[in-house]
């Protein structure tokens, strides 16, 4: 099974438990050299865990790793770098007010007489950008680049520093446009050719199909098995992710236009002319009770800046808002709260959990701050409040007392869901509920956004997706530069919305 | 062959929050048991309990009480350096109270005459007690305002009370030390109830901050707010009045140290009263299992008795003679086991070890 001459790396029976949670099963994994591998899976498959360990960040329990035929114990993801396995993780791990060169360079920069030789490291740093086919100024900040120049200077950094065999590229392209993507896949593949393995993650399964030679499917923490791309349907490949047929897409469809008969006629929230100096231009929008309108745009177009106007993060600097026909005075969440309005944004990691309370802490501290300080809510409601949407929403966790760190990104999001749910929303915005989840839970979040706008629950959908924005949304509005364009009814096509997101591009 | 196996639960006990502060003071009481003679010896003497343990407990008031306030303080992520000052403050502020006519502010009265009269006092004494905690708490006001919405590093905007705080205590008093003769105001730091009558300020406090709380949502604010501030703003908790009230609640605890310690030694020194107590405190929290910077999950028993683990040390060290100038290169060593004792590689280390300690014992 296991053969040194093609394969470089070489992981057997894997196994690893975390507190309550048995993330991989002896997972067998063989890398061989000069492939680019996708690794896919639904959140908490255990792909994370797998990575980890290959990277030296976790030790597995028990199972063995060879690398170039000879097994290894890789101690820390120092120590992996030095064997030749280097990591570039979603969140650019550089200095983003350094030269792109000081980058590439820091720690082995050319010296002369001992001092800094500025003019050949810059010089070297065009060097290697160049092997990857990228001319850009080394001598500007990091910072002043793309997410995906700096994304390939993190790439570069990490084959000069330790000459890689092997590089693992965790979710690399989620937050890169089409192009950027490209741009990604074109150094992958010209990696490729000069003999490195690459292990790519990613929620994506076109780039799997376009970039990958195999493809590695794990499900619950175990193997379901390793295919070569080519031949796999990409119907049968969501199968095996989910150990599920999908047809539940359709009934999303249908259920959409089942529940587009309860949209109310009056309106639940009205924008007037309301915007923001310097963030989002003056907009306006009207909502009703229950539907859901979708925020569709490139990243930033000002979608979040919209949810943020409409949630009342910010004080809008000109226009007005209107909540059941009263003006809203109080811009602030807990003012929002008390109008009925909910808000999941984002950056789920930075705004949404926090990472040491507990599941049960995190669903309640919404319903709590609506209550104010000493209206406490007993552990014994507290329990009850958590279990009843810990069920609800089908949120994977082994206890209510678990701190929501230990669960995966969607059961994460689910959590935050349900905190908002618990406040018994009127308006529910969601920004991008779906990002880095797995293909079932977001079917399942799809679904129960369409249930709660038929319990007569107002919307607000944003999603990079488009595709996703189409398929829950009754009514569309498109953004393109900080500012509202159009809207369009929920049965547009795709080709319209594109035409007009494109339109100042051309 | 027989074996015990003690491993199966190490894991969990090393997890525990107090398990920290509860070996820390273990290892220096059983200190105590070998090396100092009669250390555990209670005697009653008119009603009064006597020994090394209770003074212990009595030292250690002003440190506990200090301990509870900055532990709300720690867990919103920031720390309070100006507690010191704020003792000073309240210090100052209740002896300018009890005998303003020595600084020369109403000096109608035949001074002589009055010193050394136990019942004298120009206010009221639970006056002069609220009085003394409202100077408190509007220093505690202070620092909180400018934290929150200054938005000022909690480490910078503190420091400028502590500096600044002697000074005003010295203003208050006219840089007089002014001497106490008044017996109800000496009870706070000197009576006795069986047990010292601090001991007791001590429980109440606790047991109030406990209530404050986890029987209303601030504990879990507080904790919120530490771990994810933004996250916190975000689900509609007012971060800004989270952060204000521990500031304002740590300097009342400021306060009631303040009059504990003015109270015992009977006189305001606004240049020794609390003098290097914030770092005690800190450190209290800190053996807590408290984080310091990061905050978040907070225990306010764990602080109680990192207070006492301070003192127990502190009094185990006179008690065998070491000097007191000494006393500095213990509490380092203190540190230094405290912060590897928290630190996340020593713990995998431990419990690697259990881990295979246990393996070891199931195989045999």
């Amino acid at each position: 099974m296991a053969d040194p001459a093609t394969d470089i790396v070489v992981m057997e029976s894997i196994d690893k438990s975390f507190p309550g949670v048995h993330a991989l099963q002896k997972v067998n994994f063989a890398l061989a050299r000069g492939e680019i591998h996708a690794l896919v899976g639904e959140n908490g498959a255990g792909k994370s865990t797998l990575i980890k360990i290959l990277t030296g960040a976790e030790r597995p329990d028990s199972g063995t790793i060879a690398l170039d035929g000879a097994q290894v114990t890789i101690r820390s993801p120092l120590h992996a770098q030095s064997l030749g396995i280097s990591t570039v993780y979603q969140e650019v791990n550089l200095c983003p007010n350094l030269t792109v060169a000081e980058n590439l360079l820091i720690g082995r920069q050319p010296t002369k007489r001992g001092h800094v030789d500025w003019s050949a490291v810059n010089a070297r740093a065009r060097e290697i950008l160049r092997g990857l086919d990228i001319e850009i100024d080394v001598t500007r900040p990091l910072g002043s680049y793309s997410i995906a120049i700096q994304q390939m200077a993190a790439i570069a950094r990490a084959l000069v520093i330790s000459s890689a065999k092997v590089l693992v590229l965790d979710e690399p392209t989620s937050s890169l446009t089409v192009h950027e993507t490209q741009q990604l896949f074109r150094v992958m593949r010209k990696l490729k050719g000069e003999g490195i393995s690459i292990v790519f993650i990613t929620h994506f399964l076109d780039q799997v199909y376009e970039v990958s030679d195999r493809v590695t499917v794990l499900r619950n923490g175990a193997l379901v098995g390793t295919y070569e791309t080519v031949g796999l349907p990409r119907l049968t490949l969501i199968t095996l992710m989910l150990g599920r047929s999908l047809t539940e897409l359709d009934d999303i469809t249908r259920h959409k236009a089942e529940s587009s008969q309860h949209i109310g006629t009056d309106s639940l929230l009205e924008a007037d002319g309301i915007g923001l100096v310097g963030s989002m231009a003056p907009f306006d929008l009207v909502l009703h009770a229950g539907e859901v309108v979708g925020l569709a745009g490139l990243l930033g177009s000002g979608r979040t800046e919209m949810a943020q106007l409409l949630f009342g993060i910010d004080k809008p600097t000109t226009g007005s808002l209107t909540m059941d026909g009263k003006p809203v005075r109080k811009f602030s969440p807990i003012g929002s709260i008390e109008r009925g309005v909910a808000l999941c944004p984002e950056d789920r990691k930075a705004d949404g959990i926090v990472a040491d309370l507990t599941v049960r802490e995190n669903i309640i501290m919404a319903m709590q701050a609506s209550r104010g300080w000493f209206r406490h809510l007993s552990t014994g409601e507290q329990y009850r409040i958590a279990d009843t949407y810990i069920k609800l929403l089908k949120i994977a966790t082994p206890s209510a007392d678990q701190p929501i760190r230990n669960l995966s990104g969607g059961n994460q999001q689910k959590v935050i869901l349900a905190r908002w749910l618990a406040t018994k929303p009127r308006l529910l915005i969601l920004d991008e509920p779906t990002r880095g989840i797995d293909v079932g839970t977001k079917a399942d979040i799809q679904k129960l956004v369409l249930s709660l706008a038929e319990e007569g629950m107002s919307c607000v959908f944003i999603s990079s997706e488009l595709e996703e924005v189409l398929r829950t949304s009754h009514r569309i509005v498109v953004l393109r530069d900080r500012a509202k364009v159009t809207e369009f009814p929920g049965d547009v096509d795709d080709q319209a919305i594109m035409r007009v997101i494109a339109e100042s591009e051309a | 062959m027989k074996t015990l196996r003690p491993s199966i639960n190490l894991g969990r006990v090393v997890e525990s929050r107090l398990f920290v502060p509860v070996l820390a003071l273990s290892v220096i009481l059983l200190f105590d048991l070998v090396f100092v003679r009669g250390f555990f010896n209670l005697e009653m003497k008119d009603g009064h309990l006597y020994g090394s343990l209770i003074d212990i407990l009595r030292n250690s008031a002003p440190t506990v009480v200090l301990a509870i306030g900055m532990t709300l303080v720690i867990a919103t992520g920031g720390v309070d350096l100006s507690v010191g000052a704020i003792m000073a403050i309240a210090g100052s502020v209740a002896c300018i109270l009890i005998d303003p006519r020595i600084v020369g502010l109403n000096l109608q009265g035949n001074i002589t005459a009055v010193v050394g009269d136990p019942t004298y006092s120009f206010a009221p004494i639970p006056v002069v007690i609220l009085l003394s905690l409202l100077a408190a708490v509007a220093c505690g006001l202070w620092n909180g305002l400018l934290v929150s919405f200054g938005r000022i590093q909690p480490m910078v905007a503190t420091l400028i009370l502590m500096i600044a705080g002697r000074g005003i205590a010295q203003l208050i008093t006219n840089s007089i030390k002014i001497i106490i003769f008044n017996d109800s105001f000496a009870y706070i730091g000197n009576g006795f109830i069986v047990l010292p009558f601090s001991l007791f300020i001590v429980v109440a406090l606790f047991v109030g901050a406990w209530l404050l709380t986890r029987r209303t949502a601030i504990g879990l604010f507080v904790e919120s707010v530490g771990i994810s501030f933004r996250a916190s703003l975000y689900s509609g908790i007012n971060e800004k009045m989270i952060k204000l009230f521990a500031y304002a609640f740590c300097g009342f605890c400021a306060g009631v140290a303040g009059l504990i310690s003015v109270s015992s030694i009977r006189t305001s020194d606004a240049n020794q009263i609390g003098l290097y107590t914030e770092l005690d405190a800190i450190l209290a929290v800190v053996i807590g299992g408290t984080l310091l910077g990061t905050g978040g999950r907070f225990s306010l028993l764990g602080s109680v008795i990192g207070g006492l683990v301070i003192q127990a040390t502190q009094t185990s060290m006179y008690a065998i003679g070491v000097a007191a100038s000494a006393i500095t290169a213990v509490k380092a060593v203190m540190v230094i086991s405290v912060i590897l004792l928290y630190s996340q590689q020593v713990q995998d280390l431990v419990r690697k070890g259990a881990g295979r300690l246990g393996r070891k014992q199931a195989a045999a």
